[in-house]
């Protein structure tokens, strides 16, 4: 029997994203960032989330894809990956999806302009494709990316 | 296994080893029953608790320990230095096993054959060990008192018989007082118990160890009285004897003198404890977090007070929130706060174990053990020193010979010292020896392309200083187990940094050396001086502020493309933070600066800010593990509206 996942969608621009729901914490809105100076360049800053202090990155910045501009469907997602509490800005939360395992197919090297080793793979419901997260990737910067972003 | 009772047993097991080693070092210093006592009950404490939870290794190598121990304590051991070593050895051993049981669950691998042989030995070489144990059963005389001689006397005028029990427990028995007990119950159908040694009050309060004595006045036949005693579990052996009247004599009463007067010591050896209470540090974390919850809800009602006027009753109660959450604040700080001697404890057997292994003599002093730091700190602080103590002892004091040659005495002296200073607890480690060579670490600095020749001769005595805390330096030419790899100072000074302190060298040639250690009480709640750069908000620790001046634009001088000012004869550098923190610049050009002058030892900066918002009591949040390392912030706090200010790192800035 196949495995069911499931997986938050959200939105960055008109494609749609999936993270493991496992991962996933809470959904916020958008409130005030206080700016980090000397953080990696895709880092927006620091939430007071409940009495929490989080950091909160910029999923398009950490993706390279243009910015878009904050409304009233912009979301924070707090993830939980290991020992990281993280933040993302993304478009928009949309839905939770359910797929079987063998409905996730490994990642072509280039999706759109995202490097693939930031995915995990790509989700098929029916005609549409979600591209499937890797977080720990998104949010451990390799050693040469963070020099890169000092 | 129930991790409750683990996490019990680690801590009290822990204790006990420290009285051992403590109590070690002071029968080494001066040997005396009571402290042969004392840790001989460490031990077999140690040994009743790893029974219980079966640990099997500790149990059987402190219950060799006793065996010695209880040989020294009969007189048939000298206490000398050879032994004392032995015993080092064993208690060492079960620190390794206790640190492994923590860290694994289990005992490990850890041998202790080796070192349960060498005991067998020394026993084996006066092997009237055991034959003693059993000497000092059957040589316990009757012992009555006066009125106890004339309930006997009546009694034998009843032609009642007057019986000696011995009851000896088997050894791993864990409810000793509750056998006792039940023997006390079935005997007290006989007849009247006249006495117990010891008494009654003492084998209530397991205040012995596998044997007690009961007198009883009783018509019954001694096969009676056997069973009786045997119906109770866990029971060893039973030994009935009758006593004759006439053996009450007076010789015997010296015998109960010297009884009692161990007794009394031991009575005064069990201190009465501080009342105290075990409490998971986790929990007073979370007390901890509500009341930072409180302050800044406070802060918070503070702020909305400004707004509204006349509201003078508000004001009041406010007052009266503002004094309890400062009392509540002081009372789990309190609670959180832990002597230093807790650390300081460790030295005496790092320094007398060094001091022979380097064969130098030096005396230890211990002063303020008392002054009291958050545990966190504590927990953290031991390394550190104790790293410090070695190139104190290792690089600091010269051998005997050396110091004699010198005019000094010949015994070298290491003080460690701690006192508060303000919000700060200051830790001084302090040796009379050799003094750091200047020349030297100078030399090796320039070796090390730390810095150019002629920058070299520039430089003052505490530049050169600092670079001893530079990594992978050592003045060593000669690695040693103890100092010279250089691996040290810069750790040394990277734990007292990440703990919010500094550290600091002086020296004098021939005099000895000193580091200072500097430390905040507490890391969890400060006080903060709020500015503003920008659109943004910063807290500077007040703790490192020294003074804020504002000045005139044309007061900046350049020196050498840094900006200065001069400050009552003084050149300070001056930091833009706008520029440092990449924030943009909006506001006007001023005719005046603000400037606060911060300092880190002798060191001073002057930060400039756009607007100065006051003080405030802020509450230290981390960044987390993903922003773990940023530059200039050491973390952030929450304000009274809800936003986050983050908290300037001055040591990282200067």
């Amino acid at each position: 029997m196949d495995e069911i996942r499931q997986f938050v969608v959200f939105k960055l621009g008109q494609e749609e994203y999936g993270v493991n729901i496992m991962q996933v914490n809470t959904i916020e809105r958008m409130m005030p960032i206080t700016r980090v100076p000397k953080a990696p360049y895709f880092v927006e800053g620091v939430i007071n989330l409940r009495g929490e202090i989080i950091p909160v990155i910029d999923l398009k910045k950490r993706f390279g894809l243009p910015p878009g501009e904050i409304n009233g469907d912009t979301r924070i997602i707090i993830v939980n990956v290991d020992d990281l509490t993280v933040g993302m800005i993304v478009d928009s939360a949309t839905e939770v999806v359910q797929l079987p395992q063998d409905a996730i197919e490994p990642a072509p090297s280039v999706v759109g302009s995202i490097s693939s080793d930031f995915l995990e793979g790509v989700g098929k419901i029916g005609d549409r494709l979600l591209i499937i997260l890797n977080l720990e990737k998104i949010l451990r910067p390799s050693e040469a990316e963070a020099r890169a972003a000092m | 296994m129930d991790s409750r009772y683990l996490n019990v047993f680690l801590e009290e097991a822990t204790e006990h080893i420290e009285n051992l080693n403590n109590n070690l070092l002071a029968l080494e210093k001066n040997p005396s029953q009571e402290i042969i006592e004392e840790i001989f009950r460490s031990a077999h404490t140690l040994k009743g608790m790893a029974g219980t939870m079966g640990f099997n290794k500790i149990s059987e190598l402190t219950h060799e320990m006793e065996n010695l121990l209880h040989a020294i304590r009969s007189g048939d051991f000298q206490v000398t230095e050879a032994l004392i070593d032995v015993l080092f050895e064993c208690v060492d051993l079960l620190q390794e096993m206790i640190k492994k049981i923590s860290s694994e669950g289990s005992e490990g691998e850890t041998d202790i054959n080796l070192i349960v042989d060498k005991l067998h030995k020394i026993l084996s070489g006066e092997s009237s060990c055991n034959e003693t144990y059993k000497v000092t059963y059957t040589e316990k005389e009757e012992i009555f008192n006066e009125f106890e001689q004339r309930i006997i006397e009546e009694a034998a005028k009843k032609n009642l018989k007057i019986w000696q029990v011995r009851v000896e427990l088997q050894d791993n028995c864990l409810l000793k007082s509750a056998r006792a007990f039940l023997v006390f119950k079935n005997l007290e159908n006989f007849g009247e118990i006249v006495k117990t040694i010891p008494h009654v009050q003492d084998i209530e309060d397991e205040k012995f160890e596998k044997e007690f004595y009961v007198y009883i006045i009783t018509s019954k036949s001694e096969k009676e009285l056997l069973n009786a005693v045997y119906s109770v579990s866990e029971i060893k052996s039973v030994n009935v004897k009758e006593v004759k009247v006439n053996k009450v004599e007076k010789a015997i009463e010296e015998k109960e003198k010297t009884f009692v007067k161990q007794t009394q010591n031991d009575k005064n050896k069990v201190k009465t404890p501080a009342k105290t209470l075990r409490v998971d540090i986790e929990r007073l974390d979370n007390l901890m977090n509500l009341v930072s919850e409180l302050i800044i809800i406070k802060t918070r009602l503070e702020e909305q007070d400004k707004l509204t006027e006349h509201a003078q009753k508000r004001r009041e109660s406010l007052e009266y929130l503002a004094r309890i959450t400062s009392s509540l604040h002081d009372a789990v700080m309190k609670v959180r706060m832990v002597p230093i001697e807790n650390v300081f404890n460790r030295f005496p057997r790092v320094v007398r174990d060094l001091s022979r292994e380097l064969k130098k003599e030096v005396n230890l002093i211990i002063e303020g053990a008392e002054t009291e730091l958050d545990r966190t700190i504590i927990d953290e602080i031991g390394d550190p020193l104790i790293h410090l103590v070695r190139n104190a002892l290792d690089h600091g004091i010269e051998t005997p010979e050396e110091r004699v040659k010198k005019g000094k005495s010949k015994e070298g002296t290491l003080k460690l010292k701690a006192f508060h200073d303000g919000n700060n607890v200051v830790i001084e480690v302090s040796d009379d020896g050799r003094g750091v060579d200047l020349e030297k670490v100078l030399e090796k600095a320039q070796r090390m392309n730390l810095v150019d020749t002629s920058a070299g001769k520039k430089l003052k005595e505490n530049e050169i200083l600092n670079f001893l805390f530079e990594s992978g330096f050592s003045t060593r030419d000669k690695v040693t187990d103890i100092s010279g790899r250089g691996v040290g100072l810069d750790v040394v000074k990277t734990k007292i940094e990440s703990l919010g302190g500094s550290v600091e060298i002086r020296t004098k040639k021939d005099e000895g050396t000193t580091f200072l250690i500097r430390l905040p009480l507490t890391l969890a709640i400060i006080q903060a001086l709020m500015v503003e750069l920008g659109r943004e908000k910063y807290a500077i620790p007040l703790s490192s502020i020294k003074e804020i001046v504002i000045i005139q634009t044309s007061e900046l001088k350049k020196v050498q493309n840094n900006e200065v000012i001069l400050l009552r004869g003084n050149v300070v550098p001056i930091l833009r933070l706008h520029e440092i923190l990449d924030i943009p610049n909006e506001s006007p050009k001023d005719e005046t600066l603000t400037v606060v002058i911060v300092k880190k030892g002798d060191k001073e900066v002057g930060l400039i800010v756009d607007t100065l918002l006051g003080e405030q009591e802020i509450v230290i949040k981390s960044l987390g593990n993903f922003l773990k390392n940023i530059k200039f912030i050491a973390g952030a706090t929450i304000l009274g509206d809800g936003q986050v200010a983050l908290i300037l790192d001055i040591n990282t800035l200067i």
